[in-house]
């Protein structure tokens, strides 16, 4: 469980986030929507230290991550795991090199060891037999799985996902929205991602806090947010004519 | 100014923080070794035997004269070699193709989210992407300098024997001359060397790691990185002679 509380952050005077409190439930995919440019991904770089908060706190399991050192807040990112908006693999190492990574840098595993933990996520992302073939050689949807095994492969407890479908098709999207959750429930994480995809949302949304001008505007879950009367939540979700009928119907 | 003076002093201190895994930083030291330095080795070559051949003509045409004995032209083309060309004028060029090398590879990688992925993992980035590049060009300039020398002295006697511009014998015995104080201008050479293997790879990876925005601004960082590590070692080339030599 990640607990943020009253998050503000600023950017040249400028306020991106305002009093941002919510709780990211264990075992469940937790989501963060919200227009581009509300904040979304500056609060999940402020949750996962590669932002410092202007104020507020952030709660990994009960561990306060401002109020503690450097090596401390080491070992609460080597319990974090995170899948880029691009996959961010890295290009001068192959798929299985990138799935390893971690595994090489923080585990004492044995050489066979890591190479049994990489086919393991490899395989539990359906990457079969693609080990020695760069990030560029492998589709924008097989990128994504590979950054979801190498994010699992130290078997974090944390999982954050930014904009995991962003640039594949509906269907591609489906199938990385559908592992996540299945990800999420089998290794009892806590997931969370960031999306603006309405698909996604009412695919795997189970807690669901909208941001709007970089405040926490709304909080629900999947049912929910399709009979919500916010009206900001409401133009974000029926955004089109055609949705806008279907709400009317409803 | 005082910002980025900051900001770069920051980032060397990220350096000295313990490595998280000595064996992964060891085998990217050897990485680098080869990327920065053995990858450069061909064009180092080529450019001093050309600068040697070219010192030859120039030094033979200028001191064209019954007074001079021939040696001279061997004597200085050793000297300008050891003494300027080699280590500033081949350092400017590696500035230039390893220069914008580190600053583009950090940048895609910064625009990419590379480095982000490394911080999330609790990866000291600056120690695991920069540290081994500034070690391993510390350790390898000073060896593709060597043979820079060499393939420079290499050249000029490839041009004294293709053409009769001064006698080969003539031109080794310059080469050979004074050669007491050979060892205290290599020396000399070697050392700034190592200062200027240290700006280019510093300031390159400065310019590359702190990138931001997209593809357009990798490109510019590339520029500034090339241009402030060519400014930066023509300063203290002036700085570390009048140290070393007066």
């Amino acid at each position: 469980m990640i607990e943020i509380k009253n998050i503000s952050k600023s950017f040249s005077g400028v306020k991106v986030l305002d009093d941002v409190s919510f709780t990211f439930k264990k075992g469940q995919t937790n989501l963060i929507i919200g227009k581009s440019g509300s904040g979304k991904s500056v609060l999940t770089k402020c949750i996962v230290g590669l932002l410092e908060p202007d104020s507020g706190d952030i709660i990994f399991d009960g561990r306060s991550f401002r109020g503690i050192k450097t090596q401390g807040k080491k070992k609460i990112r080597k319990e974090i795991g995170m899948l880029f908006q691009a996959g961010a693999l890295f290009d001068s190492l192959t798929v299985e090199e990138n799935v390893a990574f971690p595994l090489k840098m923080f585990s004492e595993l044995s050489t066979e060891e890591i190479a049994d933990r990489t086919n393991f996520c490899l395989n539990r992302v359906d990457i079969i037999n693609k080990n020695d073939l760069f990030p560029a050689e492998i589709s924008g949807g097989m990128q994504k799985r590979v950054a979801i095994a190498r994010a699992i492969a130290m078997n974090p407890k944390y999982l954050f996902c930014d904009e995991p479908n962003s640039g594949l098709d509906p269907v591609t999207a489906i199938v990385i929205d559908e592992l996540i959750k299945e990800i999420t429930e089998e290794f009892q994480m806590t997931t969370v991602v960031i999306t603006h995809d309405m698909n996604s949302v009412l695919e795997i949304g189970e807690n669901i806090m909208f941001i709007y001008e970089g405040k926490n505007y709304w909080v629900g879950d999947k049912d929910s947010i399709l009979t919500t009367d916010v009206e900001e939540l409401n133009n974000f979700v029926y955004v089109s004519k055609f949705l806008r009928q279907f709400k009317e119907k409803l | 100014m005082f910002f980025h003076i900051g900001r770069y002093t920051t980032m060397l201190s990220f350096l000295f923080v313990r490595p998280e895994k000595f064996s992964s930083y060891w085998n990217r030291l050897i990485e680098e070794i080869i990327q920065l330095g053995i990858k450069s080795l061909f064009m180092v070559v080529l450019m001093s035997a050309f600068m040697g051949a070219v010192l030859v003509i120039q030094t033979a045409s200028a001191i064209e004269s019954a007074w001079i004995p021939d040696y001279t032209v061997g004597f200085t083309v050793k000297q300008t070699l050891i003494l300027e060309f080699c280590p500033t004028i081949i350092s400017l060029i590696l500035a230039g193709k390893v220069g914008s090398n580190i600053a583009s590879e950090l940048g895609t990688m910064r625009v990419t989210e590379q480095i982000d992925a490394l911080e999330v993992m609790g990866v000291n980035s600056i120690g695991y992407l920069i540290g081994p590049k500034i070690l391993g060009s510390l350790f390898i300039f000073p060896v593709l300098i060597m043979y820079s020398m060499f393939f420079g002295f290499l050249g000029g006697w490839a041009l004294c024997f293709l053409t009769d511009i001064i006698p080969i014998e003539q031109y080794l015995m310059g080469i050979q001359s004074f050669s007491y104080e050979n060892y205290e201008y290599i020396r000399y050479a070697l050392i700034k060397t190592v200062f200027f293997a240290f700006i280019i790879t510093s300031v390159s990876s400065y310019f590359g790691y702190y990138t931001s925005g997209g593809a357009l601004e990798v490109g510019r960082q590339s520029t500034k990185a090339v241009v402030y590590s060519s400014i930066l070692i023509l300063m203290f080339n002036v700085l570390l002679t009048q140290l070393l030599l007066s």
